[in-house]
């Protein structure tokens, strides 16, 4: 009796932290039966990874789980949770700590995107993407660039965007054509960039702009601030997901930036760019592996307390048999994932196709896992008051963005069909 | 007064939010492969040892969990929260199953003493057996003023102004250090472990005891016959009237007829 009152005064206090209990998310992420079971995010782990996971997992569980309905229903882009995120080191995983980052491996930043996806895919796939752009400052920018943004990003006082794609440039984004024409020390840039994560929230945007000739060649990486001359931004996009950040054209008119800005070398934004998504690749399909892993751990409650003809759902031979594939197909893409981030760690050369190979398989079967999950719920699965819905709505953009699943198939055909170019 | 050496407990304990299965045999509750984390009351009395420090008014924490070697993973998590380093007095398997407060409260003063602390925290009661007991023995075991249910602490020249929960509401004390503290609910909201706390953490020492290196004695002083799940609750009755419903509660012995 005593055990039972102190554990519900402890889930009182947990819950006061939060503010807002919404009433049927009455599970904990990471609940009793996960732990030694066949879809342990744990195996395999080291020690270690396994507290940064614990870290990650609390941090869902306490911040971000209780509230992912109402930011997905308001529309609400939690800064305030973002910056407390980042205060315990999720800002700038893979960066290296000597201008601010924390300096984790990309496994570690896989395994803490997984765990923060299952509190809210769509504000993690946020944090994982201006990961990315730290990153990219943190590998090619001068120091300059480095010490100016590196440590109010890590700290999310100051957050990122990344700008490729276009409105008739998207898969083809080696032909775009925002122009951005030196005038002496200043850039000045015209063109617009479309689905742009955090557009206008953010507080600087990594432009790929066209600076010479066609072709992947002419294009430079430049970092156009928040307030620039110039720069305005379209409608907020009312999107299936992702509610929790917004989605705008970034539109340049004339933008005045000044030389200084110019991230790496003139010519080598769209390989700067690709570099970023390498890493942005596997850290997608880690959001959708959290995404999957909280739908199957959902489907698989519901169907223990779910009645029909007279049995729980639990019974059904069917239903037995799909939950033992989604739960196969979510491991087999975690391996997948994590292979990537192992790929990306060490710099293997295969890593390009290994990080498509991850990014397609594990966006798609992680959709589906969450899709089939949202079957097992029957009608209460297309109830807005079921989270089930939400992972599945939220991971299924993931399916199109960072590369497409079809482009990211022509990089993994293209690795078996040419000459291995060897540089 | 200089800053404080202080000592805080922390018990692996199975995580708040898992549903606790009995075994079948009754001889207590399924601990493998179930996710255990620190006490919460544990937690608590870690974040006051680091606010003390941060403000300087402690000088080193030392951090110590009595159990099996997965009690290393709960130290860790202290080291990563702020402690500075860790004592793991290792008992295993059935030994660790007789552990009691008893035990656990001679241990802690041994060590207290061997490392001349100032100040002992702890949780107020472990969520797993709800003793609520090692504070209070341990305090005994030393003689020293115990300041239990604390939802405020002041350090006061060598004195300790503590704010304590009590039934009928609040109370305030002053004890003479050294002293031991057991922390309830709202005397802070402990914080997460940074990332690159849990990666220094690594480098802090762990040293690993026996309790026979603190010659305690940790054979059983009670048996354990039965461990049983509460009764499960049962349908209640409608009443048509609030005359009906008093002769209710009087059949059931509930109110004074």
């Amino acid at each position: 009796m005593a055990a039972t009152l102190s554990r519900v005064g402890n889930i009182a206090a947990k819950l006061l932290k939060s503010h807002v209990y919404i009433s049927n998310q009455c599970r904990f992420i990471g609940d009793s039966w996960i732990n030694g079971s066949c879809i342990d995010p744990t195996l395999g782990l080291s020690d270690e990874q396994k507290q940064i996971q614990k870290v990650a997992i609390d941090f869902a569980r306490n911040e971000m789980y209780p509230n992912m309905a109402r930011w997905d229903q308001e529309e609400i882009f939690p800064l305030d949770v973002l910056q407390k995120a980042a205060g315990l080191g999720f800002g700038a995983v893979y960066c290296r700590e000597k201008y601010g980052g924390t300096g984790l491996s990309r496994m570690d930043a896989s395994i803490i995107f997984e765990a923060l996806s299952q509190g809210c895919t769509s504000t993690t796939a946020y944090i994982s993407i201006h990961n990315m752009c730290v990153w990219m400052i943190d590998e090619f920018g001068n120091d300059e660039l480095r010490q100016k943004w590196i440590p109010q990003l890590a700290t999310m006082e100051k957050l990122a965007s990344y700008c490729l794609t276009e409105p008739d440039h998207g898969s083809d984004a080696a032909n775009l054509t925002t122009s951005a024409k030196q005038k002496g020390d200043h850039f000045i840039i015209n063109g617009a960039k479309a689905f742009i994560s955090g557009g206008q929230d953010t507080d600087m945007n990594l432009v790929m702009c066209r600076t010479g000739e066609k072709g992947p060649k002419g294009i430079s990486c430049i970092l156009v601030e928040k307030g620039s001359p110039g720069l305005s931004f379209g409608k907020k996009e009312k999107k299936i997901g992702w509610n929790s950040q917004p989605t705008r054209a970034v539109i340049f008119d004339n933008c005045k930036v000044p030389v200084s800005n110019l991230v790496g070398q003139l010519g080598d934004g769209f390989k700067i760019a690709m570099r970023g998504l390498n890493g942005g690749r596997v850290n997608i399909a880690s959001c959708s592996l959290g995404a999957a892993q909280s739908s199957l751990e959902l489907a698989r409650d519901h169907v223990k307390v779910r009645k029909q003809f007279g049995k729980h759902l639990e019974h059904f031979q069917h239903l037995q048999f799909k939950l033992a594939e989604m739960a196969t197909k979510l491991v087999v893409s975690r391996n997948m994932v994590r292979m990537a981030a192992t790929a990306l760690d060490k710099n293997w050369p295969e890593k390009v196709s290994l990080c498509s190979m991850a990014k397609y398989f594990a966006t798609e079967e992680c959709f589906k896992i969450c899709n089939q999950a949202l079957q097992i719920h029957g009608g209460y699965g297309y109830l807005k008051d079921y989270a089930v819905q939400q992972y599945m709505r939220d991971s299924r953009v993931h399916e199109i963005l960072e590369g497409t699943n079809e482009i990211m198939r022509v990089l993994i055909s293209r690795d078996l069909l040419e000459d291995r170019k060897y540089s | 007064m200089s800053a404080l050496r202080v000592l805080v407990g922390c018990k692996r304990v199975i995580d708040y939010a898992v549903r606790v299965r009995v075994k079948p045999d009754k001889t207590g509750v399924f601990t493998d492969g179930v996710k255990h984390s620190m006490n919460p009351f544990d937690e608590i009395a870690m974040e006051e040892a680091i606010r003390m420090k941060e403000k300087k008014l402690a000088s080193e924490i030392i951090v110590v969990s009595c159990g099996p070697i997965q009690c290393q993973e709960t130290l860790r998590t202290a080291l990563a929260m702020g402690g500075d380093r860790a004592i793991h007095v290792q008992v295993d398997g059935k030994e660790y199953e007789g552990l009691q407060p008893f035990h656990v409260s001679k241990i802690l003063a041994k060590i207290a003493q061997e490392e001349k602390v100032d100040l002992l925290i702890l949780g107020k009661q472990a969520i797993d057996d709800d003793c609520n007991q090692t504070g209070q023995m341990t305090a005994a075991i030393l003689d020293w003023p115990q300041a239990t249910f604390a939802s405020k602490v002041e350090i006061d020249n060598g004195s300790l102004k503590v704010l304590r929960e009590i039934d009928g509401g609040l109370e305030n004390i002053k004890v003479k250090l050294p002293a031991v503290v057991t922390t309830d609910l709202r005397l802070n909201e402990p914080r997460y472990a940074t990332l690159p706390n849990i990666m220094k953490a690594k480098k802090k020492p762990l040293t690993t005891k026996k309790p026979s290196d603190y010659a305690v004695d940790i054979s059983p002083r009670q048996e354990v016959l039965s461990v049983e799940d509460p009764p499960v609750r049962e349908a209640g009755q409608k009443v048509e009237s609030v005359e009906q419903l008093v002769q209710k509660l009087r059949d059931a012995g509930l109110i004074v007829s």
